[in-house]
């Protein structure tokens, strides 16, 4: 389908993500949004348009009807707001429409966000409803949580690949050390590959240091047609492409447990869309809600053969000046994960890198090009994005 | 689980209980869970329910260490990904065995079992779980009652 015209992100900001005792659903949504208008140098009434990602307003906090939640919160009435779910996923989701809603002609300025609220309820609660991202009557029924079903995928991948816990291990103190240079991450503290194998087992094969947190947390964009955007920025970053895909929503009749194929057909589409190859791109933000999600996302996305990926962490190349940085945040493991937010998340970080503000020290050299991937559940859902500086 | 209530549970009473699946006559394709529409032929498709022989390997485990609220009290306990001779996977508890000496390969079959108990007298569920055909392990399971039944005895004299 031929674009009507090409689209920037004007504006970009997130929260601090972690454990805000102090703030609310509301809260967090008035401090993005007002950051992410401000930055613009705008005003709330040239905006035409919100979506926001969130997966469970609902079970996390009693609170559907988040859209309307937004746009009245942020004084933005009577500007049409809609919320997205796709469970992990519902950032990228949003963001996805946001972006055809600006491509296709229909709207000039666009708010983009997504937004969850997790710690008001218990752990426990908290993991039956994340299960909700899987097949409630096949899957959660019987007794699978969602650490479960990664474990699942990395006990097989581990019985086909040879994959050690050590390699695991090196994804998470990865993490963590990029997640030290992120002011606004869940976890700042570093961690040793002896800290991640000996946390307790949480879903064998899966360590309490192989899973990411619960978070709370919000992030924000702006959009603009980028024939426009300059008038707002120095730095549009222009949308190269977003691609989305579907799977089966169980992890029972993926073709292969050690391949998402929604990741595989949407970075196909997206690659193919922005006419880049995967040596263009300097930095990835990919979906590792656990060690071994990051693992996956690298071969899938196509930055190397199944099964190959351990070679770029014994080689210590996803770390920031290697050959192919990987979630230069902290990524989910460190940078934390307020599921609905994660996918907007993981876009303002590429802004940041490709603006060439990422501070503390996580700056990647002339980053020119960033891929955002975002997953919903154990992979029915994946949205890839594409940006560029120029 | 706890906020769904009893209609809820008995709509899928069938195939929970009797590992029923879905059997498309014009593709030759079995499929978990149950399909109204057959994904590959879609309205060319002809569907119907299958029951299956319950028996097949175990494709992929875990050793679940912290539970949803539901089953926070059954932990540790192992779930499996378990592939039907028919061909399908399906994700249950694997039982009658010690979590340890579970492997990918292991021949299993269907047992009937108790899944959770809702808390406050809520419903109690029931469904199939997987235990390994091996009959060393039905040994090792009478060895143990028998030990079970020597404490008993021992102490109530």
């Amino acid at each position: 389908m031929p674009l009507r015209r090409e689209v920037a992100i004007i504006s970009a900001g997130a929260t601090q993500f972690g454990e805000h005792w102090d703030k609310g659903l509301k809260d967090l949504v008035w401090e993005v949004g007002v950051k992410a208008v401000e930055e613009a140098g705008i005003s709330g009434r040239d905006i035409e348009y919100i979506v926001f990602g969130n997966m469970s307003g609902g079970m996390f906090e009693g609170q559907e009807h988040v859209g309307a939640l937004v746009a009245d919160f942020l004084g933005l009435n009577p500007i049409p707001a809609t919320r997205v779910e796709a469970a992990c996923a519902s950032g990228g989701v949003a963001f996805f429409h946001g972006y055809m809603a600006v491509a296709s002609g229909m709207y000039d300025l666009v708010v983009v966000g997504g937004v969850e609220k997790m710690t008001d309820v218990e752990p426990g609660r908290a993991t039956e409803i994340l299960s909700a991202a899987m097949d409630y009557e096949w899957e959660a029924y019987f007794g699978t949580t969602f650490p479960g079903v990664y474990a699942l995928m990395a006990r097989r991948y581990m019985h086909e690949y040879g994959l050690k816990p050590e390699t695991l291990a090196k994804v998470a103190v990865k993490n963590h050390y990029h997640g030290s240079l992120n002011p606004l991450a869940h976890f700042r503290n570093r961690i040793t590959e002896e800290d991640v194998l000996s946390s307790p087992i949480v879903a064998d094969p899966l360590r309490r240091n192989d899973c990411c947190p619960v978070s709370d947390g919000a992030a924000c964009l702006i959009l603009a047609p980028l024939d426009v955007a300059r008038k707002y920025t120095d730095t549009p970053i222009v949308v190269k492409a977003v691609a989305q895909a579907s799977d089966t929503l169980s992890l029972l009749e993926r073709r292969d447990i050690c391949t998402l194929d929604a990741t595989v057909n949407a970075a196909r589409r997206a690659f193919a869309r922005a006419k880049l190859e995967r040596g263009d791109v300097d930095l990835v933000e990919v979906h590792d809600c656990f060690t071994i999600a990051e693992i996956l996302a690298l071969e899938d996305l196509g930055f190397c053969a199944k099964g190959e990926a351990y070679k770029l962490y014994e080689e210590g190349q996803t770390y920031v000046g290697g050959k192919i940085p990987v979630n230069t945040d902290g990524g989910l493991k460190a940078g934390g994960h307020a599921v609905g937010a994660t996918g907007v998340k993981q876009i303002v970080e590429i802004v940041r890198q490709l603006r060439g503000e990422a501070e503390g020290g996580r700056q990647v050299d002339g980053a020119e090009v960033g891929l955002a991937h975002n997953v919903g559940g154990s992979g029915a859902t994946a949205v890839v994005t594409l940006l560029s500086r120029r | 689980m706890s906020a769904s209530g009893v209609p809820r549970h008995w709509r899928s009473m069938r195939e929970r209980y009797r590992l029923l699946g879905t059997y498309c006559e014009n593709c030759n394709s079995t499929f978990f869970p149950p399909r109204k529409i057959c994904p590959r032929c879609r309205r060319r498709g002809r569907t119907k329910q299958v029951e299956f022989s319950g028996r097949g390997r175990v494709f992929s485990y875990t050793v679940i260490n912290v539970g949803s609220e539901t089953f926070e009290e059954y932990t540790p306990y192992v779930v499996g990904l378990v592939e039907l001779e028919e061909g399908p996977r399906v994700m249950s508890q694997i039982v009658e065995c010690k979590p340890e000496d579970v492997r990918i390969g292991m021949e299993v079959e269907a047992c009937f079992r108790k899944l959770f108990e809702q808390k406050d007298g809520g419903i109690i569920s029931y469904g199939f779980k997987f235990r390994p055909v091996d009959n060393s392990w039905a040994d090792y399971y009478k060895k143990l009652s028998a030990e079970r039944r020597a404490e008993a005895a021992e102490s109530t004299k």
